[in-house]
């Protein structure tokens, strides 16, 4: 490599936006276009400050929209390059159109996805509305509780994007604030160990082989364009769980630290237990431990892969489960949460007689605290215990004014 | 070769324009090039045109203003002298008619039916004013 390493500790302390901008300088990003946005903007300085001190041989292309960013990394990409961008919220917004672009096109662009709330009213803050928002997008949806995971969870991204069985885009989300801007000590690789792991880039079809010029970007009608989203659909459904599988089982190799498709915790005996993503999962886990403390049986269970949706994986984690609840952060805005419907469609052809119920939480940045998931839990009990929902099926939790419940 | 399949696209839909490797494309000309079918070249777009271009050559100065502004690279130029125009590709925009500099026209447009040595043989004469 004709740049310069960088020597780290075995522990440092980073932030998730850090985190994720050091493992894209390790894996060596070849093009990334970006347009600032908080809270994710540290993670394209990153790069760019990396770049421009001798760490990286690559181009940053500023641009004037997110909209462009994502343009720019489809072209790069296509070209034959290792990209990745990041962007939050309102530039994720802006990037729909592309987004499908891309993943439609079997570009494996990374994205950091720095979650946060969407306007209006405007708010900076850390919900879930814009993972929520590309989830029919194609693209695979990664997600991390912590700067630790934003940083292995960008390196498994690139090994399972780039696979040429795969060719899909990524996206590693992270909770905006919370995870994006808490440094806390993690183990990062070495240079050479997390670029091995990744790998060379191998290009596939990239617009650079002057001597195989091919064409990006066509133009399907009726006759074409439902076998080419077939096609797609077919191998996020078939190919991209396994992929992910076989690529955590390689990072634990090196690294030690286990991912599943879906994180389980205390689940083996447990009751009753809540499903959510982000940096609620940890919070969660914690307040289980402590109902165990207290004789209630209690687990949680963390997405880890949004999408392609580990649809038997969940069956297999929730089966036993008396009471489950679907913790939301993101408003359904006119129907149950995302998570309770995945979690019902995966359920409803089973034996499983879990009672099943709905929560939105912690929009805009709201706080979910350790005496909310106790109130939860208790709930949960009551609900085991009584052999039915004892409350509505659609719940908020740390919202004020008189009790919204729904369903 | 026999046209594409449903099934036999590769992934992400993307189009070879060639059939195989090719080497040294800037020295071939186009109708040199072994286009695949998947590549424009090989498809006539010609009834998108509803005027089309006629070429005069007796007052063309060979400026290459045409070439230049053609937006579907239909003006066909050889050792810098246009000799026609790519029919398959002209959409008839105009574009190669109003750039042209040359007093009269050395391109003008006409309708689509119009034939060519016709209206080549009563020409427009040299606008005196417009000089």
């Amino acid at each position: 490599m004709a740049f310069d390493k960088m020597e780290l500790r075995d522990i440092e302390v980073w932030d998730g936006n850090f985190a994720a901008a050091q493992a894209m300088r390790q894996a060596q990003i070849d093009v990334v276009a970006a347009y600032p946005i908080t809270p994710s903007t540290p993670i394209v300085e990153g790069y760019a400050q990396f770049l421009a001190d001798g760490y990286i041989e690559g181009e940053f292309v500023m641009v004037e929209s997110e909209h462009a960013a994502m343009s720019g990394c489809i072209g790069a990409a296509a070209a034959g390059g290792r990209v990745a961008t990041a962007t939050s919220s309102q530039g994720f917004a802006l990037m729909v159109e592309t987004l499908y672009q891309a993943s439609g096109m079997r570009l494996p662009i990374v994205l950091n996805l720095v979650n946060r709330a969407l306007a209006s009213p405007l708010n900076v803050n850390g919900d879930h509305s814009d993972m929520y928002l590309g989830r029919d997008s194609g693209w695979i949806q990664f997600d991390a509780y912590s700067p630790q995971e934003a940083y292995d969870l960008n390196l498994i991204a690139f090994k399972v994007a780039e696979d040429h069985d795969i060719r899909l885009p990524a996206m590693v989300n992270q909770d905006g604030f919370l995870t994006s801007h808490t440094a806390q000590g993690l183990k990062p690789l070495s240079d050479d160990a997390a670029y091995a792991f990744v790998g060379e880039f191998k290009p596939m079809n990239d617009m650079l082989d002057f001597e195989h010029p091919v064409t990006h970007g066509v133009q399907t009608e009726e006759d074409w364009h439902f076998e080419h989203k077939a096609r797609q659909h077919n191998d996020l459904m078939v190919k991209v769980l396994p992929k992910i599988k076989e690529v955590f089982a390689d990072f634990e190799k090196i690294s030690g630290r286990k991912y599943n498709l879906v994180e389980k915790y205390d689940m083996d005996d447990a009751d009753i237990c809540v499903v959510c993503m982000g940096s609620s999962v940890e919070t969660a886990r914690e307040v289980a431990s402590e109902m165990r403390a207290n004789g209630i049986k209690a687990g949680v269970v963390g997405i880890r892969v949004l999408r392609p949706i580990p649809f038997f994986e969940i069956i297999e984690a929730l089966k036993d489960i008396k009471a489950i609840a679907a913790l939301d952060r993101s408003s359904p805005n006119g129907a149950a949460g995302m998570l309770f419907n995945e979690i019902a469609g995966a359920l409803f052809n089973t034996d499983s007689k879990a009672l099943l119920s709905g929560y939105v939480y912690g929009l805009g940045g709201r706080d979910l605290t350790k005496a909310h998931l106790v109130a939860l839990f208790k709930e949960l009990q009551a609900n085991a215990d009584a052999g039915k929902i004892t409350t509505q099926l659609q719940q908020f939790i740390g919202v004020r004014g008189p009790k919204l419940a729904y369903l | 070769m026999a046209k594409k399949g449903w099934d036999e696209f590769e992934i992400g839909a993307m189009l070879r324009t060639f059939d195989g490797k090719i080497d040294d494309i800037a020295a071939t000309r186009q109708e040199d090039r072994a286009y695949s079918q998947n590549s424009s070249y090989t498809a006539s777009v010609a009834d998108w045109r509803l005027i089309k271009p006629i070429f005069n050559k007796d007052y063309c100065i060979d400026c290459q203003f045409c070439w230049v502004y053609c937006p579907d690279v239909s003006i066909i130029s050889r050792d810098k002298k246009l000799i026609g125009v790519d029919m398959d590709h002209c959409k008839g925009c105009g574009i190669c008619v109003e750039v042209c500099p040359t007093n009269p026209k050395s391109l003008l447009m006409f309708p689509e039916q119009a034939d060519e040595e016709t209206e080549i043989a009563s020409w427009p004469k040299k606008d005196e004013e417009e000089a």
